[in-house]
């Protein structure tokens, strides 16, 4: 064929596109392939492709989407502690001359990868997966506002992931460090495809994620049971409402920065460029205005779960709720005046730096009254140490220290020191690790008997606890030594090897994070063969407080067979200390959506579509996105959204339930 | 909602509902509308700031005095604005159940966007064809975006409006093809809004400057 039809067929896309000369990568791909090929060869044989399409992918149910959400960020915590492994294995070995085993495209590759994985596809999908699950439940609703486009949302992060894993094998990924700063990031600087996989990548998940804020505004505003007045919502729907407030206003700041990257990179505008007038600073400024909130959006939804978790193990009633909601709101709205703090290096001057530097130390306020809150929670409380209490106490003293560093970084003229250094990379991921990582876990162990029925397994998970806490802390304190040292982030080689003991350390904290993370999925695995021993029959099996467990484990489609009545901020405390009966007849129809396979299909396109932009293959990118349009205008004509489940159904599973509950007393 | 929950005649408290009604059809759709338009309104403000910080960037190539035709620009503003009031009418009938009427303005209304677009490419193209491109200069870009953008939505808003149209035909004013004509409404006059911001930043103070 001649290349002009090539170039017309595939783009830019060719075979050397292939990195068959990069034998991790290629290593990395036939492990990936094996697994894939193993695990759609299972699916197959075991005939459950219709199961899971019909059950799992088609689902508008709430608890199914956080499910496949935290599924989701689960799995791609994996590849992105991967290229963390990669990382400190590589700055480990690289000194003295040796270049270690990753090769300067590679490694840029790596890290990048790492932290555009680890916020958008890990955090992200872990505290959206939580709320998803949650907050319906708490608030006594059968589901979200805008069911279908719950599915759609979670499908366009799953079309944003699949973009990033592709980059690994089909090309190369961004070599610019997560934010893509330009000008490294324009035409000039990485002509390749890495950007256009980051761009777009990022552009497709955050359709869904900006999509999904809306969606749990809604639901959180709209759908609250009778009585549930904002003044008695739990700690974690509070959080979650400012955290989708944070997302619906900060996202669509982060769509603009990337389309006008891409502007710039395919069109060959002027935004970002050095000449003709284009100012690379605004995309910094920009992309932080979007990036700030952003680290807020994960933490506020972790500092939701600590509440629900420490009242709940104290056995006490949360102490100083308002000033809880109150300090949550502050954050909400200081996390928008901070974002310069970023780059005071700048050079904005010292009365520009001054503000941010202040507004940055004011929030380390309200942050703290949360900490005491949660400390007068557990004083005098009857504390139980199982796993969800653990991690937060974790957390409690990881934060503290994190927050610490974080205050000392708001100084102007000591961030001038420590500007981009490992002292920065030690302090971001001691809050987000301790922060939101240990909450996600806290989270996971809180609320995974509700999801499936059974408790996790506490052998493994006191392991994994116990590897984790450990490793985090051989890892980045010796980070913070480097940093204060005045080691930069993102060097690939050293050279003096009195530096060399401190990575040694580092990378042994990273290994025992690993045994933590190997530790997790056994637990997982154990308490699945032990679920018979760990089933919890009462729906209830912490003894705690908020509406979510006043239903079965796992509850049933519909959640709640009558719409609750609350009264109280514990409502199911309250419900239980003033005896309240369970209902055993009157069981009506309830209304519920139906299942739809447009949000998953949408999102296909929608990934194919950047495909095609990512390589150039313009024809592509032109039938996706015409295809995007047909499907859902089609969608638009489908005004049959609900069905009824029938009275007979309801009074069989809550039938089922009653018997259950008879047999476990 | 508004029933009393806290306790029943007898004084027990009642911890659920007996008789509960589902939440009609579109109950959150409003209020979810309107959290899209306003994150669809940061993307303008962004771009807005974008064009504020590098408006005046002309990298020695033409300035909005040289370019803008402020005539032209009128009569485009005067289409877009007759297009909302033309969308109030249809909204009008609408409530009044006239489902030929309702066409009739939705028809006029996409005949005016139609227009409005019309004229938009009309001078972009005198522009890039005079130099002025996007790539010319950053104020050119910030420009061409910021224009451009407003000008996508329209055209979305067109898909949208055709395609309300056929299911207005099809099944009638139902509740739910009205709730959908309220919504496109809500981001027609966004639109508007959105675009007097432009007439007045970019056009008017542009030749001011």
């Amino acid at each position: 064929m001649s290349p002009d039809l090539l170039k017309l067929i595939f783009g830019r896309l060719g075979i050397e596109s292939l990195p068959l000369h990069e034998p991790i990568v290629v290593g990395t791909f036939v492990m990936v392939a094996l697994g894939g090929a193993t695990l759609l060869a299972g699916l197959t044989y075991f005939r459950l492709w219709g199961y899971l399409w019909r059950e799992w992918f088609t689902t508008v149910d709430h608890k199914r989407i956080g499910i496949m959400y935290m599924i989701l960020g689960i799995v791609m915590l994996l590849r992105g502690f991967a290229d963390a492994l990669m990382m400190r294995g590589q700055q480990m070995l690289a000194f003295g001359g040796s270049e270690g085993y990753l090769n300067a495209h590679h490694y840029d590759q790596v890290f990048t990868a790492h932290g555009v994985i680890m916020i958008f596809f890990v955090a992200m999908p872990l505290v959206t997966g939580l709320m998803n699950y949650v907050v319906p439940l708490q608030i006594g609703a059968r589901d979200v506002s805008f069911p279908f486009l719950n599915n759609f949302s979670f499908w366009m992060t799953v079309g944003g992931a699949v973009l990033v894993m592709a980059s690994l094998f089909i090309g190369e990924f961004a070599r610019t460090g997560w934010l893509a700063y330009p000008p490294l990031s324009n035409i000039g600087y990485s002509p390749d495809v890495g950007v256009d996989y980051y761009i777009w990548a990022l552009q497709v998940a955050g359709v869904g994620t900006t999509l999904s804020g809306i969606n749990l505004i809604c639901t959180i505003v709209k759908l609250r049971c009778p009585g549930m007045t904002m003044m008695k919502m739990p700690v974690f729907t509070w959080t979650s409402l400012c955290t989708n407030i944070l997302i619906v206003a900060s996202f669509p700041v982060l769509t603009v920065v990337l389309a006008l990257l891409s502007l710039d990179r395919y069109v060959g505008t002027n935004f970002f460029t050095n000449d003709f007038g284009g100012s690379p600073m605004m995309y910094v400024n920009l992309i932080w205005i979007w990036g700030h909130p952003e680290v807020y959006i994960l933490v506020l939804p972790a500092f939701g779960i600590f509440s629900e978790v420490t009242s709940t193990f104290s056995g006490k009633r949360l102490f100083g709720y308002t000033s809880m909601v109150y300090a949550t709101v502050v954050i909400t709205i200081l996390s928008y005046l901070v974002w310069l703090h970023h780059f005071f290096t700048m050079g904005s001057g010292a009365s520009v730096n001054s503000f941010f530097g202040i507004t940055t130390m004011i929030i380390s306020i309200p942050t703290g009254a949360k900490m005491f809150n949660w400390l007068f929670t557990m004083y005098r409380g009857r504390i139980r140490y199982e796993l969800p209490m653990m991690w937060t106490i974790a957390f409690m003293l990881t934060f503290v220290l994190g927050g610490m560093t974080g205050v000392l970084l708001a100084v102007p003229p000591a961030d001038f020191v420590l500007h981009n250094s490992l002292f920065l990379i030690a302090h971001f991921h001691n809050v987000i690790i301790g922060g939101v990582v240990f909450g996600a876990f806290a989270g996971i162990n809180y609320w995974f008997p509700k999801a499936f029925g059974f408790k996790l397994d506490v052998f493994w998970g006191k392991l994994s606890f116990w590897f984790w806490v450990v490793g985090f802390y051989l890892a980045f304190m010796p980070l913070y030594v480097l940093g204060l040292m005045g080691v930069t982030r993102r060097l690939r080689v050293f050279d003096d090897p009195s530096l060399q003991i401190w990575f040694v350390i580092a990378a042994i904290g990273a290994f025992l994070v690993f045994l933590g993370i190997l530790s997790m999925l056994m637990q997982f695995a154990v308490s699945f063969l032990k679920r018979e021993q760990l089933k919890d029959v009462t729906g209830d099996p912490w003894d705690a407080r908020t509406l979510e467990w006043a239903t079965s484990s796992p509850p049933p489609d519909y959640n709640f067979a009558f719409t609750p009545v609350v009264h109280d901020n514990d409502a199911w405390w309250d419900m239980k200390r003033r005896g309240y009966q369970r209902p055993l007849t009157g069981f009506k129809p309830i209304h519920m959506p139906s299942s739809t396979g447009t949000g998953i299909i949408l999102a296909g396109f929608a990934t194919a579509m950047g495909f095609g932009l990512i390589w150039y293959i313009w024809w592509l990118a032109a039938a996706s996105f015409i295809a995007m349009l047909v499907v859902g205008i089609g969608h638009t004509f489908n005004y049959h959204r609900d069905f009824d489940i029938p009275a007979d159904d309801v009074i069989r599973t809550e039938d089922a339930r009653t018997k259950l509950l008879a047999g476990a007393k | 909602m508004t029933v009393a929950v806290n306790s029943s005649q007898a004084g027990e408290p009642v911890f659920y509902l007996a008789d509960e009604h589902p939440h009609p059809e579109g109950y959150s759709t409003s209020l979810g509308f309107w959290i899209y338009l306003m994150s669809d309104c940061l993307i303008f403000a962004m771009l807005f700031a974008a064009f504020g910080v590098l408006g005046a960037n002309y990298a020695a190539g033409p300035a909005p005095k040289d370019l803008f035709d402020l005539d032209l620009v009128a009569v485009n503003t005067s289409m877009l604005l007759l297009s909302s009031i033309t969308y109030g009418f249809a909204m009008l009938t609408m409530q009044q159940n006239k489902v030929a009427q309702t066409q009739m303005w939705l028809a006029i209304t996409g005949l005016f966007g139609l227009a409005f677009i019309g004229i938009e490419l009309t001078e972009f193209a005198h522009m890039i064809h005079e130099g002025a491109t996007p790539q010319r200069s950053a104020f050119l870009s910030a420009f061409f975006t910021l224009v451009g953008t407003h000008g996508l939505h329209v055209s979305c808003g067109l898909i949208w409006l055709v395609t309300l149209m056929v299911q207005v035909q099809k099944f009638g004013l139902i509740e739910a093809n009205r709730r959908r004509l309220m919504c496109l409404s809500m981001f027609w006059h966004f639109l508007d809004v959105v675009w007097i911001g432009v007439f007045t930043f970019v056009y008017l103070l542009g030749v001011l400057r």
